[in-house]
Formats: C-alpha cells, structure tokens, sequence
C-alpha cells in the first residue's frame, strides 16, 4: 500500500538501538523503518528478545534510540522525555499505584496534567464505565484480581486521551477464559476511543485475531508488515511462515519459473507448482512451504501431487490433524476440519495422496 | 462418619496447641532476656523516682516527690517557698532541638544516597551497603575522639586552613554545638540511610516509569510515587536516629566538653557528681514519657498512609 504521509500516527525511520558497550555491545534493533496509521491495532510480534518491547520503549521514552528518528504525527519525538510524549503505556506488569485507590490511579496522569479537578471526576468515572470498574473504583489496587488490574491499566493510561496507546504484552498475565475475554474488549475500547493501538505480543494467534495490521519481528529486525491474512497466507520469509501457524517445509530443486510460478522437483521427485513473494527470484535449492489447512488428502496415492503412508492422526475436536510420511521421507501434516458429515477416515499405515490447493505452496526466502 | 471427623478435628486442634507451644518456648530466651535487664531495671527505676536522695549516693527508703518538683522548681533555701527553675528544661528542649535538626539532616543527606544505592547493580548494591556499615566495625568512643582531632583548634582542618593561609587564626569548632551536632550526624547517619534503602530497595522502579508515561515530572514522581512509597522506611529510619540522638551521652560529652550538656550527660550526672538518684530516675522516666508521647503523634500521622503501602 502507499504510504500517506500525515496520516501516520508514529512513523520509525531507520531506528537503531544498541545496548552495552565495546565487545559487549547488542543490537537490540537493526535499523528498524515502520508506519504506523491512525486508528489502527498495529501489533509487534516476534519470540522473545526480537526487539519488539524494546522498540515499544523507544516510543514511550522510556530508552532513547542510539540512531534513526520517531515521529509522532510528523514530528520527531525521539529526544523528548517520556513525560512530554502523548503517548500511554499499558505495561505487562500493569505498574498501578500500590498506594492510591482504583480512581486515583486512574486520574492520575490528567492530575499530572492539572487538569481542573471537575473535568478528572468526570473523566475517571467515564473511564470507570468504560472498563466497567465503577462499582470498585475505591478499591486499592491490591484488593482486585488481574482480570481487573489489567482493566484498570487500561483505563489509566487511556484517561489522558493519548495520541497513541502502547500495550506491552498486556495479556499475558490471564488465564486463557480471561484473555480471550480480554482480547474482545480491547477491540470494542480501540473502537469506541478511535486511538491508534501498538500491542506487543508473542502470540501468534492473539496477534492475528485483533490487529488491523502485524509487523513481525525477530534478531532485531522487522521482517514482514501486513494485514493478518498478508502475513498468514503470504508470508514473505520462512521465519515468517514457521513463527505464525503450522507449516509444512518441503526441500526441492526449482526446475523451470513462468509468470510467478516455478515448478520444483521435491525430496519424492514428485513436481510441486509454487508461487513466490514479489522480487524474490528462487533458483536452484529451496524450501516449500504449505499450511496444513492449504492440502487435502486423497485415497488413491497416484491422485495425490505427492504421495506417502498415513503415520499418525490426532483428533482435536474441532479438527484433526493427519501426519503423514512422504515417499522422500519428509513429514507433512494435513489439516481436516471435522464436521457431522465427513466420515472419511484414514488409517495409521494406510498408503494416501496429498493434493495442494491452488496458490497453497510457496517458496520463501530462508 | 461425623464421629471420624470431629476425630481428626480433635487431632488437628491438639497438633495446633502443640506447635504454639513450641513456638512460644523459643521466644522464652528472649523473653526472659527482655524481663530481666528491660523491665525489671525500668520498674527499680520507677520506685527509686519517688524516693528521696541519700547524701553519698543512693537512695533512703521515704516516699517523696521530690525528685518531680525538683525537675521544675527549685526549693527556696531560706523560705521553703518553690521557684520555677527552667534550667533542665532547656537542656531537655535543647536536646530535642538536636534530635530534630540530626533527623531532618540525615533524612535529607541519606535518602539521595539511599536512592543511589537502590538503584545500582545488585552487585554493586552489596558493596554500598558494606561500606555504609564500616563505620560498625570500630567502636562509637574511639570515632568519636577522632572527630575531635579533625576539628580542634591546632586539628586536622585549622592546621590545613592556616596552612593554606586562608586564616590566620584557628576557627573554634570543637566544644560548640556544632562540634556536637556534626558527631550527632556523623554517629546516625548510616542508621538512617540502611532502613531508607531498605524499603526502596524493593520498590518496583517500573512504577516510576509508569508514572513519567503519565506526564509525572521527576520531582512529581519522586513525591507522588518514590516517597509515598518509601514511607515506611522513612518512619523507621527517623525513629532509629532520633531516639537515641535525644538519650545521646558520648557525644556531647566529648565534642560539647561537658559544657553544652543533652539530656543523657544530664542524667549521668545525677548518678556521679550530683549525687542524686531520684532525679536521675525521674529526668530518666520524664524522658521516655515525653518520646512516648512524641511517637504516639508521629505514628498516627504517619501510619494512615503506609497502611496499603
């Protein structure tokens, strides 16, 4: 997509960060570039230490870049002091004021900004409501559960009225009911606040479910940024495609290319159709990559577009999973989901064939 | 079936008594220690108060309150009549001045150092603590001897001051209220700054991030988050230097020269020289009343805001 300049909430360009000193030294990010719009769920997500919470920090002032410009609305805000940005924090730790009560945590940034102390009565309890907290507001923060800490968090840092809101793995701390719970009302508070959300999660299936857009990160860098359905379906690395969702990986050689599909010669010397990202030109050895929801299986192995012997089936109950052991030996997971009527079972030991939907394998870049 | 059940709860409240018992025996030592040389001394000394003064010392079994009247009046040699003598009074207000401006000082001094302290390397946090706790190793008197001799007339500083030729006579220090209120600081600094870094040592320092995200500047965070806090170490650090910077005895008997006299010197004086027992009691109980009392209104104030700390 185009990027529209203004209508940007952060924009990072060519930031880089690096802890410790002389050997010591660690790129916690790379010369990291990204766009952030307005109004958008914008999540960062990687494995731990890929410098997704470090970036987060960049933005809130917390740490201050060792290169590169942050810009806030198309002004540069990299050298300010955290309490200068508009811009809030929902921590992972949550961080409330052990000493004040539920409201005077959340009215405590607008007191930092001598707001009149009529306009933070009515803004804490309209942010009360809005996190459904009214009943406890004179609660110590000690005396709730971390379902609720985390929506009092929320409230606190959404009180000010930021230009964006930053969430550091802000779920992680509940139980999966909760999260799940947790995941909805963070869409429903980003919709009806109309603030640019940056969420940082590890999650995969946390990040796909609420972001407008993802940036995946790993070592340092960002490697791909897209929609949900970019990154799931078209991922532009291997990391990409083997950090979010299951994947099957299948070594081959590319034996012919014509208009953005090459035909590759697998481990079973069976040929394999596969597309590939844009400016990306493979040759010679490769990896191929198919979800496991993006195949089928066939009963008669001579149908399939590669072959093999059914090794194992686990039932999930909305779905099962089929592993198969190919004809060169390589191992492959098909997808099924279960319904009433498919009574198509396949047994451990049973010779099968395996058929790619169309688009369904892709080579990546490694 | 309910009979098994209030068998085992029979059990589980025997096993109960049992454990209590053995938890109160191995508080005995202590308590034995606390009744013997704490309780019994303070109540000899309540009893001696309301006695009246041998002439060499001591005490003769009358029953007066002499040793009271005396504290505030003093008895006309010729008329009888009772004249109010505020001399030990001002000792008494003197000392207190003393301990409040030691307090404020320390407090001030050794909560930045504290804050320091918290906030290095776990590592190099042990070693901060270490060297705050040197001074433990050598004894109060001896330290005390050496202030003087930094700060003497022919000592450590006028000789350096003369010798560099900015003065040509020696600044009296040792002997005033300054020499004493620079050993006070000096003796209780480090009583001070350990508690204080204590209680901020475990603060979560993420709240201070949390509160510069909410627009808190530096000095709005240090009072609306840092000290709230780090009351409770606050609370115990000044009680731990003012209490025993009231009842100071080495000290100002040694930088004060005896001449400015706190209230311990004051006391001892009455068991020496003064040869009065009683008055020493009752300078002694009016002194534990009037810290009582001032702890009674520190605590109330205080504790109100620690209590969810």
């Amino acid at each position: 997509m185009p990027e529209q300049p203004g209508k940007n909430a952060i924009e990072v360009r060519g930031v880089r960060k690096v802890f410790g000193t002389g050997e010591n030294q660690v790129a916690a990010l790379d010369t990291v570039s990204v766009s952030i719009r307005e109004n958008e769920f914008f999540t960062l997500l990687g494995p731990s230490g890929c410098g997704k919470t470090t970036l987060l920090r960049l933005i809130a002032g917390f740490d201050f870049p060792s290169a590169g410009e942050i810009l806030l609305h198309g002004e540069d805000i990299a050298p300010l002091p955290p309490f200068k940005r508009p811009v809030n924090t929902v921590f992972q730790s949550y961080a409330l004021f052990p000493h004040m009560t539920v409201a005077q945590n959340i009215g405590f940034g607008l007191e930092m900004l001598g707001k009149p102390k009529a306009e933070i009565t009515a803004r804490v309890a309209q942010m009360l409501k809005l996190v459904k907290m009214e009943a406890l507001a004179a609660r110590r923060t000690s005396q709730i559960s971390g379902g609720q800490q985390q929506r009092v968090a929320l409230a606190r840092a959404l009180a000010p009225q930021p230009k964006v809101l930053l969430l550091d793995e802000p779920l992680s701390a509940l139980d999966y009911k909760l999260r799940k719970e947790m995941q909805i009302e963070l869409k429903r508070l980003q919709h009806e606040t109309g603030i640019t959300f940056i969420f940082v999660t590890h999650d995969q299936e946390e990040a796909l479910t609420m972001s407008d857009r993802i940036a995946v990160m790993s070592a340092g860098k960002i490697l791909q940024v897209g929609t949900p359905h970019d990154i799931y379906d078209r991922p532009a690395e291997r990391f990409v495609a083997d950090f979010i969702g299951e994947t099957n990986f299948l070594k081959g050689t590319v034996v012919s290319k014509k208009s953005g599909i090459a035909t590759v010669r697998i481990a079973s010397d069976a040929m394999v159709a596969a597309g590939f990202p844009e400016g990306f030109d493979p040759s010679g050895e490769v990896t191929v990559v198919v979800r496991p929801e993006h195949a089928d299986l066939v009963a008669d192995a001579a149908k399939g577009t590669v072959g093999g012997v059914m090794a194992n089936v686990v039932y999930f109950g909305t779905d099962t999973h089929y592993h198969v052991k190919l004809d060169g030996g390589d191992n492959f997971i098909v997808r099924h989901q279960n319904s009433r009527s498919s009574a198509v079972a396949f047994d451990p030991g049973a010779k099968v064939g395996i058929v790619f939907e169309d688009g369904g394998a892709r080579i990546l870049r490694d | 079936m309910a009979n098994v059940v209030s068998q085992a709860a029979l059990f589980e409240a025997k096993a109960e008594r049992a454990a209590s018992r053995r938890n109160r025996l191995l508080s005995t030592p202590a308590l034995v220690v606390i009744g013997v040389f704490g309780v019994l001394p303070l109540l000899i000394i309540c009893v001696y108060s309301f006695l009246v003064a041998a002439p060499y010392g001591g005490v003769q079994w009358k029953f007066s309150t002499d040793a009271y009247l005396n504290f505030l009046f003093q008895r006309d040699i010729f008329d009888d009549t009772l004249q109010f003598t505020p001399d030990f009074l001002i000792i008494y207000l003197r000392s207190f001045l003393f301990a409040v401006v030691t307090t404020v000082i320390c407090l001030l001094l050794g909560f930045p150092t504290a804050y320091f302290m918290a906030t290095r390397t776990p590592a190099q946090r042990n070693w901060w603590v270490l060297l705050i706790t040197i001074p433990f190793w050598s004894n109060l008197l001896v330290r005390t001897l050496a202030i003087m001799f930094i700060i003497r007339d022919e000592g450590l500083i006028n000789n350096l001051l003369i010798g560099l030729g900015v003065i040509d006579k020696p600044i009296t220090m040792l002997y005033t209220n300054f020499a004493i209120q620079l050993g006070l600081l000096y003796s209780f600094l480090p009583f001070m700054i350990l508690p204080l870094y204590a209680s901020l040592e475990k603060m979560d320092f993420r709240l201070v991030e949390a509160a510069n995200d909410l627009y808190a500047t530096r000095r709005q965070v240090l009072w609306r988050v840092i000290i709230p806090l780090s009351l409770p170490g606050i609370i115990a650090g000044c009680l731990l230097v003012f209490i025993p910077a009231l009842g100071a005895y080495v000290t100002p008997l040694i930088l004060g020269g005896g001449i400015h006299l706190m209230i311990g010197d004051l006391i001892a004086q009455q068991f020496g020289s003064g040869r009065n027992w009683p008055l020493g009691c009752a300078q002694a109980l009016i002194l534990m009343a009037a810290v009582l009392v001032a702890l009674y209104f520190y605590v109330r104030n205080t504790s109100g805001k620690i209590q969810h700390g």
